[in-house]
């Protein structure tokens, strides 16, 4: 009697062709990336992808053949990293990002953007009160690196020229301190949403100690009748600057906020489906910090005149306020 | 869908870092986990790329005489070029490499969504701002370290506060750190695929695994089993007979005798009869098994091992 060949002999035999043609294609765009292929050969890849896929399922249900089942199993999976990638067009990205879904994200996490503000909002407030109220609190809330030389005990003379000169060997290096200025703020922003893991707590509390520190600065000139000077001298590069913080502050309280409050999620997906419009708000928040490093950083140094600080600071509102408001909105 | 098939590793236990994901195509597909050392391995490979950068940077600023000539350029560029390595090393690798850093692709490991989509943008940047709070400040706490004081204090605070989030990978059973949770993904192993010969054909390795063997000279159609014979073993016997004739080695012969005996007791062929070559019979078992098993699969009885005897065989006797 002759043997009868198995159905999964002849299944695999079959097909088997195919498999290696798309372990082929895969193997090279494993080691040289996606544009490797031509478009005739991308297109081939998902076909072969489904191929592989369908052959699977069927193998799973008629199949005993235990080396074709881990193969098949294996070559999916990495066919399917292929196909599935993130997008590579990185100009579109780029574009479709900014245009779209950096002010998309934010109008999504407008209430937990809002609370961020008031938490720096609460944490001035309490910091220029308490000065006004006792000045020597200030040396609690400003660190003397921070302070640079402006205590309650400078003279109004004095601290006014901080607000106008600057030393001629600086001006020399306003590139450097702009770069500075960019990198400390925009990690400074990441903190406060990578923090916010921990149930938005220290969030709070960075939002906090900065708007202590922020209303201790203000009391302490408004003391010496500085105040309309002082706004001026912060809000050239504050505006675009404290926006950006107010953003990441916001993202850290969303995936907090997510984590505490998963709703009718679990809170490992509340906190991935948060996370991830967060992710995108701070990323976004990496230009304004650029661009306020270059307002601080040049800017503040080179413009002198209160009203032209005013000016730029408004119109920066402006700018940040109609595109968060108008950007990114479907038709 | 068929989801009983339990994979199990090269030693027969059952892996536990495997997961199911299904891709928008509807179909289950089985990925590993990476363990925790690979990727800890994949991330000081991705450290020393971005040392080197910057050593390779700094090297290049000091012969071109730029940092004498320019020292406050040098000093600006610097600090933005640690900036962007910091922030956007691995944001920018994981998005134009699909998900893979040079430390991973060295490791063979891969980021992917963790519900089977595609690994979009945003999960991306979420996974790795975290990164921040989980390794940057970290290494900078540790290098900064002053153990006296206030100071000091608050440092011993932030490394037991930053500690948490280094062992949480080890407290969640899918190996997920911090940017895993908050970006939704999970870090795999790339599978290998390497398509073996199927041992039902190969009848004579001597000959090369792919031979077209003729039903008539195939030492397997001299010996024939009972379904009664066959029936006595399931799937989990007959992957680990194939693992066993895929064996080679010195001892491959004493093996398969043991093997050989062992099966014959069990099935109760009868002693005394025609000799047969170890080998032989077991191909020809493994065969005739893989037939019996899969005509019964088409009907829907799927025999997973020798204890399984949920729907014992119509025609047992």
């Amino acid at each position: 009697m002759a043997q009868t060949t198995l159905k999964s002999t002849v299944f695999r035999k079959e097909r088997e062709g195919k498999w290696q043609a798309l372990e082929q294609l895969v193997n090279r765009v494993e080691k040289h990336g996606i544009r490797e292929l031509s478009s005739d050969e991308t297109l081939k890849l998902q076909s072969l992808y489904r191929v592989a896929l369908s052959s699977l399922s069927v193998a799973r249900n008629i199949s005993l053949d235990q080396s074709a089942l881990v193969y098949l199993e294996a070559l999916s999976a990495r066919a399917y990293f292929c196909v599935y990638g993130p997008r590579t067009k990185f100009l579109t990205e780029l574009l479709s990002f900014f245009l779209h879904k950096f002010p998309a994200a934010v109008r999504d996490l407008k209430w937990p953007i809002f609370l961020s503000a008031l938490t720096l909002i609460a944490g001035m407030g309490t910091g220029y009160a308490m000065i006004i109220m006792e000045p020597d609190w200030f040396y609690a809330f400003v660190s003397d690196a921070m302070a640079a030389g402006r205590t309650p005990t400078s003279p109004a003379d004095e601290l006014r020229a901080g607000l106008f000169t600057t030393h001629s060997s600086v001006k020399e290096y306003l590139h450097v301190f702009a770069s500075f200025l960019f990198t400390h703020n925009a990690k400074i922003g990441f903190l406060a949403f990578a923090l916010g893991f921990a149930f938005g707590i220290p969030t709070v509390l960075l939002l906090f100690s900065n708007g202590l520190s922020l209303g201790a600065f203000t009391a302490l000139f408004v003391n010496k009748g500085l105040s309309v000077e002082f706004v001026g001298w912060l809000s050239i590069h504050g505006t675009t600057e404290l926006l950006a913080v107010i953003l990441c502050g916001g993202a850290g309280l969303a995936i907090g906020g997510a984590a505490i409050f998963p709703g009718r999620q679990t809170r490992l997906d509340s906190l991935t489906f948060q996370g991830r419009k967060s992710g995108l708000v701070v990323v976004g928040t990496v230009v304004m910090f650029f661009a306020a490093g270059i307002l601080e950083g040049f800017g503040r140094q080179l413009i002198v005149e209160t009203t032209d600080r005013y000016l730029i600071g408004g119109v920066a509102v402006l700018i940040w306020a109609t595109y968060f408001m108008t950007f990114g909105r479907k038709s | 869908m068929n989801q009983s098939t339990v994979m199990r590793n090269d030693y027969g236990s059952v892996n536990k870092r495997l997961r199911d994901i299904r891709t928008p195509e509807g179909v289950v597909l089985k990925v590993e986990l990476a363990s925790l050392w690979d990727r800890c391995a994949a991330v000081l490979l991705d450290l020393l790329v971005m040392s080197l950068i910057i050593v390779g940077v700094g090297a290049l600023f000091f012969f071109s005489s730029f940092i004498t000539s320019a020292p406050g350029s040098a000093l600006a560029l610097g600090l933005l070029l640690f900036f962007l390595l910091r922030g956007f090393y691995f944001l920018i690798f994981e998005l134009r490499w699909r998900g893979v850093t040079p430390g991973k692709k060295v490791l063979g490991l891969r980021v992917m969504n963790r519900s089977g989509g595609p690994l979009k943008s945003d999960a991306v940047f979420a996974r790795n701002l975290m990164r921040e709070i989980e390794l940057f400040i970290p290494i900078t706490v540790l290098i900064s370290v002053k153990l006296s004081g206030t100071e000091g204090l608050s440092q011993i605070f932030a490394l037991i506060w930053l500690g948490l989030f280094a062992i949480l990978p080890f407290c969640n059973k899918d190996r997920m750190r911090a940017g895993d949770m908050v970006g939704g993904t999970w870090v795999v192993r790339i599978p290998e695929s390497k398509l073996l010969a199927d041992v039902a054909e190969s009848v004579d390795p001597g000959h090369g695994a792919f031979k077209d063997v003729h039903p008539k000279d195939s030492p397997r159609t001299k010996i024939t089993f009972t379904d009664a014979q066959l029936d006595v073993y399931g799937i989990y016997e007959l992957q680990t007979l194939e693992n066993v004739l895929r064996v080679d080695g010195p001892t491959v012969d004493i093996t398969q005798k043991e093997v050989c005996t062992h099966i014959q007791k069990k099935i109760g062929w009868p002693e005394g009869g025609a000799p047969v070559e170890p080998k032989t019979f077991l191909e020809s078992f493994y065969a005739a098994l893989r037939a019996r098993l899969e005509a019964r699969m088409l009907l829907g009885e799927r025999k997973e091992n020798k204890f399984d005897q949920s729907r014992p065989s119509v025609d047992k006797l």
